[in-house]
C-alpha cells in the first residue's frame, strides 16, 4: 500500500468547460444546401458542413440532448461497437475531459512511479449508504482493480460483487458528460449563477422552499455540510429516500428499545445462528462481507461448527448454505418467529404451529436455548417491525446481547423512514411549498412507489427549480430542469461509515473523467460557498474533529490505512421496552382462493436498479437461478405444476390494481402460494446496456406493501420470453436414479465416521507406459489450489474479481442464450432432494490445471501448453481456434471469443484494462490461467531479492476477494503452504478424479452440521 | 488389364454390358455427351441452381471470415457443429471412389469399369467439400496453416500427438492420390477425345491434358503398371482416411467419443455413404444421358449389396456402444445412451436409426435392389442418416458430457444451413460440369468388357 495522493491524476487540466454559445444553425437552410447537390458534391458539401462551427455547435447542444439513441434498439453487442462512435461523437463537441497523456518520458521521474508497477489507494465503495472499505489497484494513475482493504474489521480482505464490479461504472461511456440545463450545456459557473438568485430569494425566507432529497447518507461530513445548511436556513429539509432501505429495521429498533438503534452481529461466536429471511451472506446485507467471513470461519467440521437455520419467503445463497432451511411466505414469518420467541421464553402468549412449522419451531428454540449466549437471530431487512422486535427480545433472553449481538448508534446520519420521508416531500411538492428540488443521487423517479406519486408531482410544474445531481442521464435527470454530472467514488472526495461505524475517507484515484460533481460541492454551492472542492469540505470537517497539531499525521495515516481509528460505533446498552411485540397489521394474509403472496427483492445482480448499465453485473448469473439479463417471475414447483407454468412461459402479475408481464422462473425451494419478483429492470433510461433488460416492477410496490403483500394475481399469457441462464441443468441426478459425486456432501456424523468419503481412487501413476512429461516435485514452485466447499456461500465476488482482474469481455444476452459467456470462473449451483425444499450447492469451477491436461494432447497447433510450474498455459497468439481443446475438457472452463467480444474502440475500456492481462481477439481461445501475470510479477520481485516467492504475497484474483476465505493459492512444493494443509484433509477431493486428469485444483467436500432432530423427521 | 476376366456372355446374371455393343459404338456413345451433345435447356436450368447454390456457400463462407466463427450455432459446450458433421460426412462420401478404382480394381471386379470414373470425380468433389470445412472451421482461418509442418522463424511445429493434425496429412493425402489417379486414369480417354473433336481448341486443350498419348503398347504397358501402383497405393488410403477421421473423436475423453470401434465403424460409415452418393447420382444420369446399357442393373444391384453389407457393420457398431454403455458400468457411458434416447436429440436418434438401419433393410429383397426409384430412395434415406449419425456423434455427445452444470445446446443458423447446402451446391456444380467435358464412364476400360476385346482368348478356350 502506498502513500496517498493528493492529487493522483496528471497535473494538467484538459479543457474543462464547453465552447461559449455560438451562431444557431440554420436547419432548414442546411437541408436545402444538401438537397442542391448530389453525387460527390453531395459528400463534400457534408464534410463542410461537419468542419463548420455551426454544425460544431449543434452536435454541441445536440449530443447530450439525444437521449433518441438510447432508445435505439441496439443489440447488446451492437452497443460495444456503437460504443466507438459514440466516443468519435463525443470528442467532436470537445465536451469530454480525458487524462491528460503524456506523450514525452519524465525528465525528471515523479517520485513513486514506476511504469508497470501498480500503485494502491485505500477509498471506500458505498452501497445504501454502507461503506465497503477497500484498496484500490491503480496503473499510472488509472484506477483498475478493486480489492478489499485487509486491515478494516468490516472487509479482511473480502469484498463483494458491487464493490467489484464499480470499477466499471467509472469507465462507464454512458455517464453523463455535461452539466446541462433544459438539455443544453452549460458550464458549472452558468449554475452557480442561476442558483444565486434563488437562493438569495430563499435565505430571506429562511430557506422555506428548500428541499434536499438524498440517499442515505453516512457520510459525518455531507450530514455535517446538511445540517449546516439547515441550520442557517430553519426552513429548509432535508428528505432521504432509498428503495432498499431498512424503514423495517429501524422501526424494529424503535419498537422494541424507543431508540433506533444498529443491530450488529458477530457470528464468529455464534455456535447456532437462525436466520429470519435474513440473507447475510449475500452483498446489499450490510456487514455481509464481514459476517461471511465470520460465518465460513466457523464452518470447519474439525473444529467446532457452527449450525445455521434459515426460514425465508425467498431462496436465497444464504438458505442454500443452511444446515436446516425452511421455506415459508413472508407473511407467516411473524407467527412462526413468535412461536419461537414464546418457546424460548422472550415472549408471552401461546402460538400454535403445526406440521413442519411447528416440528422445526420446536427444534430450532431447543437448540437456541441450548446455546445461551452463543446463538444469534438474523431478521432480513423486508420482515416487518414486529419480526424485529422479536428477535431482538429473543436475544436479549438468550444472552446474546454483548456476546454476539451488539447495539450501536445508528450508521444511518439521518434514520427517517424513508417512505414518510418521501410522503412529506411529494406533499410540500404539490402545496407549492418547494421552491429548489435538489436531488442528491439515487434515481427517485424510476424506483419510487407507485402510490407515492413523485415521478408524476416532479414532472408537473410543482416545483420551481429541480437539480438532480447523477451519474447518468436517466430517467431522473429527464424530469429537471438541471442535470449535474455526479462524479464516481473514485473521483470524489468524501466519507462514509462501514456497519460497524468505523469511518472511511473516501479519496480518488482519478480526476472525473467527465467533469462531475459531489454532493459536497453541490450543498457548498446551495449554502453559496463556490469554489469549496470536496477535498477541502471533508478536510475541514475532519480538522474540527481532530483539532491538534498531528493532524498532518493523523489525516495521512486515515488515508493510507484507509479508515480512520477509533470511530467504529461502541456498543450501546439499551433495554427492552417491555410488553413484547404487538402483531403487525400485515400478518394476516389473505386466503382468498387465486391469490397469492407477492414479494419484492432487490436484485443480486443489479440491486435497486443502480447497476443497470454495468455489464459485468448483468452479465453475472444470479446465485440460484444463474440468469443474466433479465429479472424473472419467480414461483415454486408446485405452484407452477398447478397454473401449469413453465419456465420462460410469460405471465401477467398483477397487484395493487397494476399489471406487469414477466418470464416466469420456477425456482426450487420457493414458498408455495408466493410470487418473488426482483427490482432494478425495465428501465427506459439506464444507458445501452441497462435499458430494456428485464421489466420493471416498481410500479406495484406501494408504501403499504413495500417488501411483501397479499393478494397477487398471476394468469399466464401464452407467450414465452428466452431467459439466458448461464447453467441449463442444475441437478446431479442421473436416471437411473444415483447422485454424480461433483459436489460431494455428507453430514457433520457421518464426516466423523468416515472423514475420507469423498475421496476417488485416482488411477494409479505407473499405469501407464509413458513417462510422467515432467517431475514437478523438483521444481521451487508448483503451483496448485483448494476450494472449501464448506466455506464457499456463493456469492459471486470471485467471477466479478476474476472479470476484472483478467479483462473478460462482455458479451450481451443474445450471445449468453448461445452458451458463449466468457467467464473463466463459474460458480455452478445444484440442487438435490425434494423441488420444494432442496438442498442447495455452490462450487466455484476455475480451470482445474490438470497434469494430464486432455485439452493439451488435442491442441494441433500447441497452443495449450505445460509450464514446469504446473500451469496449463495457454498461448493466444498461437491459437488458431478449432476448439477441440474445449471440446476435450470434462470440465468445461475453457471459453472461446467466437465473435469478436472484446471492446477494443471505447477508450475508456482501455483505461479500465488491467496492462498486464492480453485483451484477446476474436477466434481465441481462453481461460483461467491461475492469474498467471500475478505469478509472474511476484517471481520477478522474488529473483530480484534472491529469495522465493512467500505465499502471504500472492493470492489470486478469486482468492483475493472471496470473503469466506474459501480458496486458497499456493506453492505445491512448499510443504508448509496453506494450500497443502489444505490438500492433506481428508475432505479434500478431485473433480471427476476417475479420468486421470489429476486436476491441481482440488475441492474440500461439503459437511453440514444438521440437527439429528429435523434429520429423522425429514427422512 | 482384365486378361482372366469371366466372359460376360457366360456369365447367367444380367450383364455389365448390354448386348449389341461394338468398340466404336462405346466410344461413340460416350464421347459424343461431351463432344457433340447439344447444351439442353434442363442441364442450364440446373446448372443455374447449383451454381447459386454455391454461389451461397460463397457468400457464407465471406461472411464467416469477416465475422468469425460466432455466425454459427456453435458455443461451449457444442465447440464442433455443423462444420465437423459435414467434414465428416463429405469425405465419407468421398470414399466410395477409391474404394471402386482401387479397392475393386484390385479384386478384378470388372463391373467397376462403367463406374469409376464418376465415382472417382465424386470422390475428388465431396474431398474439396470436405476440405472447406476444416479451414472454416477455425476461428482464425488466416492462421490455419499452422497445422502444417513447415519450416519457421519461430521454430515450433505443430503438435504432432493431436488428431487435427494427423487429419492434415490424411485428407491431403487422400486428395492428392485420388487426384492422381483420377487424372491418370482419364488420360487415355483424353486422347480420345483429342482425335475425335473437331473444334480446333478443344483439340488442343484435349490434346494438353492427354499428355501426349499415342495408345502405343509401350504406353499401354507403362499405364497399367502405374495404375496398379496406385491402385495399391490408395487401397490402405481407404481404410486410413476415415480411420484417422475417426481417431479425432476417439482420441477425446468425451462419453460418446472415447470408443475402440470408431475406425472400423467409420470406414464402414464411409463405405455406406459414398456407394449411397454412387446410386444417387448413378440412377439418374444413367436415365438422363441413356446409359442403361453401361450401367445396368448389375451395377445397381452390386452397388445396393456393398451398401447392405457396409450398413450392417454400421448397425453392429451401434448395438457395441450400447453394449459398452451398459457393460463399462460407467456411469457416464450408460448415461450417454439413456441421452440418446431420451434426451432431448431422441427424434434424431430414432431418425438415424431407422435411416442406417431399418429402411435399408429392405434390400434384402431383389425387387428394391433393381428397382431403380426404390433404390434411389433408400440411398438418398441411408444419405441422410449417415449425416444424422455424425450429427449424434459430434452435437449430442458434446451437449451433455461430465458436468451437469455444463450441459448445452446447439441450434444451427441460417449460416449453417447455408454452408452446408452451399457445399452441396458446388459439388453439384463440379459434377454439372464434369459430365460435360470429361467422359463420365470409361471408355477404354468399358471396351474391355466386349467380347472382342477377349476375342484371344475365345478362341483359345476353343482351341
Amino acid at each position: 500500500m502506498e502513500e496517498h495522493k493528493t492529487k493522483p491524476a496528471s497535473s494538467k487540466a484538459g479543457p474543462d468547460v464547453c465552447p461559449t454559445k455560438r451562431k444557431q444553425l440554420d436547419f432548414a437552410a442546411v437541408k436545402e444546401q444538401i438537397e442542391d447537390t448530389t453525387g460527390p458534391e453531395y459528400w463534400r458539401s457534408l464534410e463542410e458542413l461537419a468542419g463548420s462551427e455551426e454544425f460544431q455547435e449543434m452536435m454541441h447542444r445536440e449530443f447530450p440532448k439525444g437521449a433518441s439513441e438510447w432508445l435505439d434498439d441496439f443489440s447488446r453487442r451492437g452497443f460495444l461497437k456503437t460504443m466507438g462512435a459514440s466516443l468519435a461523437l463525443a470528442g467532436l463537441t470537445g465536451c469530454t475531459r480525458m487524462p491528460d497523456t503524456e506523450i514525452v518520458p519524465y525528465v525528471r521521474q515523479p517520485e513513486n512511479v514506476v511504469p508497470g508497477r501498480p500503485k494502491f489507494y485505500a477509498t471506500a465503495f458505498t452501497l445504501g449508504g454502507y461503506a465497503s472499505p477497500i484498496l484500490v489497484e491503480s496503473h499510472m494513475f488509472r484506477p483498475t482493480k478493486v480489492e478489499g482493504n485487509p486491515q478494516h474489521p468490516a472487509s479482511l480482505g473480502g469484498t463483494d460483487v458491487y464493490a467489484q464490479a464499480s470499477i466499471l461504472d467509472l469507465y462507464d461511456p454512458d455517464r453523463a458528460q455535461n452539466i446541462t440545463y433544459l438539455g443544453d450545456v452549460r458550464s458549472w459557473n452558468a449554475l452557480t449563477e442561476a442558483l444565486r438568485g434563488p437562493m438569495n430569494a430563499e435565505k430571506g425566507m429562511a430557506g422555506g422552499g428548500v428541499r434536499i432529497l438524498t440517499q442515505t447518507v453516512t457520510s459525518p461530513t455531507l450530514a455535517g455540510q446538511i445540517r449546516d445548511y439547515i441550520q442557517a436556513n430553519p426552513m429548509a429539509k432535508w428528505h432521504v429516500y432509498e428503495p432498499i432501505n431498512r424503514d423495517n429495521v429501524v422501526e424494529g429498533a424503535k419498537l422494541a428499545f424507543g431508540e433506533p438503534v444498529e443491530t450488529r452481529y458477530d457470528l464468529s461466536k455464534a455456535d447456532v445462528i437462525v436466520s429470519l429471511d435474513a440473507d447475510f451472506l449475500y452483498a446489499g446485507f450490510p456487514g455481509s462481507a464481514r459476517y461471511t467471513h465470520d460465518f465460513a470461519a466457523r464452518r470447519n467440521p474439525d473444529a467446532n461448527m457452527n449450525r445455521l437455520y434459515v426460514i425465508e419467503s425467498t431462496p436465497s445463497s444464504t438458505g442454500m448454505k443452511a444446515d436446516h432451511r425452511l421455506p415459508m411466505r413472508a407473511a407467516d414469518l411473524e407467527s412462526f418467529a413468535r412461536a419461537l420467541a414464546v418457546k424460548v421464553g422472550a415472549n408471552s402468549g401461546a402460538v400454535l404451529l403445526f406440521g413442519q412449522q411447528g416440528k422445526y419451531s420446536e427444534t430450532i428454540s431447543a437448540d437456541l436455548k441450548n446455546h445461551h449466549g452463543s446463538s444469534a437471530v438474523i431478521v432480513g431487512d423486508h420482515q416487518p417491525p414486529a419480526v424485529h422486535a422479536l428477535a431482538h427480545a429473543m436475544n436479549q433472553s438468550l444472552g446474546n446481547v454483548g456476546k454476539t449481538v451488539f447495539y450501536t448508534e445508528p450508521v444511518d446520519a439521518n434514520p427517517v423512514n424513508r417512505n414518510e420521508s418521501l410522503r412529506a416531500l411529494v406533499q410540500d411538492m404539490r402545496g407549492g411549498k418547494v421552491d429548489v428540488l435538489l436531488i442528491l443521487g439515487g434515481n427517485p423517479v424510476y424506483d419510487t412507489p407507485a402510490d407515492s406519486e413523485f415521478a408524476s408531482t416532479l414532472e408537473s410544474n410543482a416545483v420551481g427549480l429541480k437539480l438532480y445531481l447523477g451519474s447518468h442521464r436517466n430517467e431522473t435527470a429527464e424530469y429537471c430542469q438541471w442535470h449535474i454530472p455526479e462524479a464516481h467514488y473514485l473521483e470524489s472526495w468524501s466519507d462514509a461509515r462501514a456497519y460497524d461505524g468505523m469511518v472511511s475517507i473516501i479519496q480518488p484515484l482519478i480526476e472525473p473523467l467527465y467533469g462531475g460533481r459531489t454532493a459536497h460541492e453541490m450543498i457548498a454551492v446551495l449554502s453559496g460557498q463556490s469554489g469549496v472542492t470536496g477535498h477541502d469540505q471533508v478536510q475541514t470537517y475532519w480538522q474540527k474533529q481532530h483539532p491538534g497539531t498531528e493532524f498532518d499525521a493523523f489525516w495521512r495515516k486515515s488515508l493510507h490505512d484507509g479508515f480512520i481509528e477509533g470511530t467504529t460505533y461502541a456498543a450501546k446498552n439499551v433495554s427492552l421496552k417491555g410488553g413484547g411485540a404487538p402483531a403487525s397489521q400485515s400478518a394476516a394474509p389473505a386466503a382468498n382462493a387465486g391469490s397469492y403472496e407477492i414479494n419484492f427483492r432487490r436484485d443480486p445482480s443489479v440491486y435497486d436498479g443502480r447497476f443497470s448499465n454495468n455489464g459485468w453485473l448483468q452479465e453475472l448469473p444470479k446465485p440460484l437461478t444463474k440468469l443474466t439479463w433479465d429479472n424473472p417471475i419467480m414461483i415454486g414447483p408446485a405452484m407452477a405444476e398447478r397454473l401449469k407454468l413453465n419456465f420462460k412461459d410469460v405471465a401477467e402479475l398483477e397487484f395493487n390494481g397494476k399489471k406487469v408481464k414477466g418470464a416466469i422462473w420456477i425456482q426450487a425451494g420457493h414458498p408455495d402460494n408466493s410470487i418473488t419478483v426482483f427490482f432494478g429492470y425495465g428501465r427506459t433510461r439506464a444507458g445501452r446496456i441497462g435499458t430494456g433488460t428485464g421489466f420493471d416492477v416498481y410500479p406495484l410496490r406501494s408504501s403499504q406493501t413495500p417488501w411483501f403483500g397479499s393478494g397477487a394475481q398471476l394468469r399466464p399469457t401464452g407467450d414465452t420470453f428466452q431467459l439466458a441462464s448461464t447453467q441449463g441443468y442444475q441437478t446431479m441426478e442421473t436416471p437411473d436414479g444415483s447422485t454424480r459425486p461433483l459436489v460431494q456432501e455428507r453430514s457433520l456424523e457421518e464426516y466423523k465416521k468416515e472423514p475420507n468419503f469423498a475421496k476417488e481412487d485416482e488411477p494409479p501413476a505407473e499405469l501407464t507406459l509413458y513417462k510422467a512429461p515432467h517431475d514437478y516435485s523438483k521444481e521451487t514452485y508448483s503451483w496448485g489450489m483448494a476450494i472449501d466447499l464448506n466455506a464457499c456461500v456463493g456469492c459471486n465476488n470471485c467471477i466479478v474479481a476474476c472479470q476484472s482482474e483478467n479483462n473478460i469481455a462482455v458479451v450481451g444476452k443474445e450471445q449468453t442464450l448461445k452458451g458463449r459467456h466468457m467467464h473463466w470462473l463459474r460458480v455452478d449451483a445444484y440442487y438435490n432432494g425434494p423441488r420444494d425444499n432442496p438442498k442447495g450447492f455452490f462450487q466455484p469451477v476455475p480451470c482445474m490445471q490438470c497434469e494430464n491436461a486432455p485439452c493439451e494432447l488435442v491442441c494441433p497447433v500447441q497452443a495449450t501448453l505445460h509450464s514446469t510450474e504446473g500451469l496449463n498455459d495457454m498461448v493466444y497468439n498461437r491459437c488458431v481456434g478449432t476448439r477441440y481443446c474445449s471440446n476435450n475438457c470434462p470440465y468445461k472452463v475453457r471459453r472461446f471469443n467466437f465473435l469478436l467480444f472484446q471492446d477494443w474502440e471505447t477508450p475508456q475500456f482501455k483505461l479500465m484494462r488491467n496492462p498486464d492481462v492480453t485483451v484477446r481477439s476474436r477466434g481465441v481461445m481462453e481461460k483461467c490461467t491461475y492469474c498467471v501475470q500475478r505469478i509472474s510479477e511476484r517471481r520477478i520481485d522474488a529473483e530480484r531479492d534472491d529469495t522465493t516467492i512467500k505465499e502471504a504475497d500472492l493470492q489470486t484474483a478469486c482468492q483475493q476477494s472471496c470473503p469466506a476465505n474459501a480458496i486458497v493459492f499456493g506453492n505445491l512444493n512448499d510443504p508448509n503452504s496453506q494450500v497443502n494443509k489444505w490438500k492433506a484433509q481428508p475432505r479434500n477431493y478431485s473433480l471427476l478424479a476417475e479420468l486421470n486428469t489429476r486436476p491441481r485444483t482440488t475441492y474440500l467436500a461439503e459437511v453440514r452440521n444438521p440437527n439429528p432432530e429435523l434429520e429423522e423427521s425429514r427422512a | 488389364m482384365a486378361t482372366n476376366t469371366q466372359i460376360p456372355v457366360a456369365d447367367r446374371r444380367v450383364p455389365v454390358i448390354a448386348p449389341g455393343h461394338t468398340f466404336s459404338t462405346i466410344t461413340e456413345k460416350i464421347s459424343n455427351i461431351v463432344l457433340k451433345r447439344p447444351i439442353s435447356l434442363g442441364w442450364i436450368f440446373g446448372f443455374l441452381i447449383v451454381f447459386s447454390m454455391m454461389n451461397m456457400l460463397m457468400v457464407a463462407l465471406g461472411y464467416l471470415f469477416f465475422k468469425g466463427t460466432g455466425i454459427w450455432g456453435i458455443n461451449i459446450p457444442i465447440g464442433w457443429g455443423f462444420a465437423i458433421v459435414n467434414f465428416v460426412w463429405w469425405i465419407g462420401i468421398g470414399h466410395a471412389g477409391t474404394l471402386i478404382s482401387a479397392i475393386l480394381a484390385l479384386l478384378r471386379q470388372t463391373w467397376r469399369n462403367s463406374i469409376n470414373r464418376f465415382a472417382e470425380a465424386m470422390t475428388l468433389f465431396a474431398v474439396a467439400c470436405a476440405g472447406i470445412f476444416p479451414l472454416a472451421h477455425t476461428g482464425r482461418p488466416w492462421l490455419a496453416y499452422w497445422l502444417f509442418p513447415y519450416p519457421n522463424s519461430m521454430r515450433y511445429w505443430p503438435n504432432f500427438r493431436s488428431p487435427l493434425v494427423w487429419d492434415v496429412f490424411a485428407v491431403s493425402t487422400y486428395l492428392t492420390i485420388s487426384l492422381v489417379f483420377w487424372f491418370m486414369g482419364l488420360i487415355p480417354d483424353l486422347a480420345t477425345l483429342r482425335d475425335r473433336a473437331e473444334n480446333p481448341w478443344l483439340q488442343r486443350i484435349y490434346g494438353l491434358l492427354a499428355m501426349g498419348w499415342r495408345g502405343s503398347a509401350r504406353h499401354w504397358h507403362r499405364y497399367e503398371t502405374a495404375y496398379l501402383l496406385l491402385a495399391g497405393l490408395a487401397t490402405p488410403l481407404v481404410l486410413s482416411v476415415h480411420t484417422v477421421v475417426s481417431f479425432d473423436f476417439a482420441v477425446g475423453v468425451v462419453p460418446g467419443w472415447h470408443t475402440t470401434i470408431f475406425p472400423p465403424y467409420f470406414v464402414a460409415g464411409a463405405i455406406y455413404s459414398g456407394f449411397a452418393m454412387v446410386l444417387c447420382l448413378a440412377i439418374p444420369i444413367r436415365v438422363i444421358y441413356r446409359l442403361q446399357d453401361f450401367i445396368t442393373e448389375r451395377h445397381l444391384e452390386n452397388a445396393a449389396k456393398v451398401m447392405l453389407a457396409t450398413g450392417l457393420i454400421v448397425a453392429y457398431g451401434y448395438g457395441m456402444e450400447a453394449f459398452m454403455g451398459w457393460y463399462s458400468g460407467s456411469k457416464t457411458d450408460s448415461f450417454l445412451l439413456w441421452n440418446r434416447l431420451h434426451g432431448p436429440y431422441r427424434f434424431w436418434y430414432l431418425a438415424l436409426l431407422s435411416c442406417n438401419i431399418g429402411i435399408p433393410q429392405v434390400l434384402w429383397l431383389r425387387k428394391f435392389r433393381v428397382s431403380t426409384g426404390w433404390l434411389w430412395l433408400i440411398s438418398f434415406v441411408v444419405l441422410v442418416g449417415m449425416w444424422l449419425e455424425r450429427f449424434i456423434i459430434v452435437v449430442v455427445s458434446l451437449s451433455r458430457d461430465f458436468l451437469t452444470s455444463s450441459w448445452g445446446m446447439y441450434y444451427p443458423t441460417k449460416w449453417d444451413w447455408m454452408t452446408f447446402f452451399g457445399t452441396i451446391g458446388m459439388f453439384l456444380t463440379f459434377m454439372w460440369l464434369f459430365v460435360r467435358v470429361l467422359p463420365m464412364i470409361s471408355i477404354f476400360e468399358l471396351r474391355t468388357l466386349l467380347p472382342e476385346a477377349h476375342a484371344e482368348e475365345i478362341t483359345e478356350v476353343k482351341n
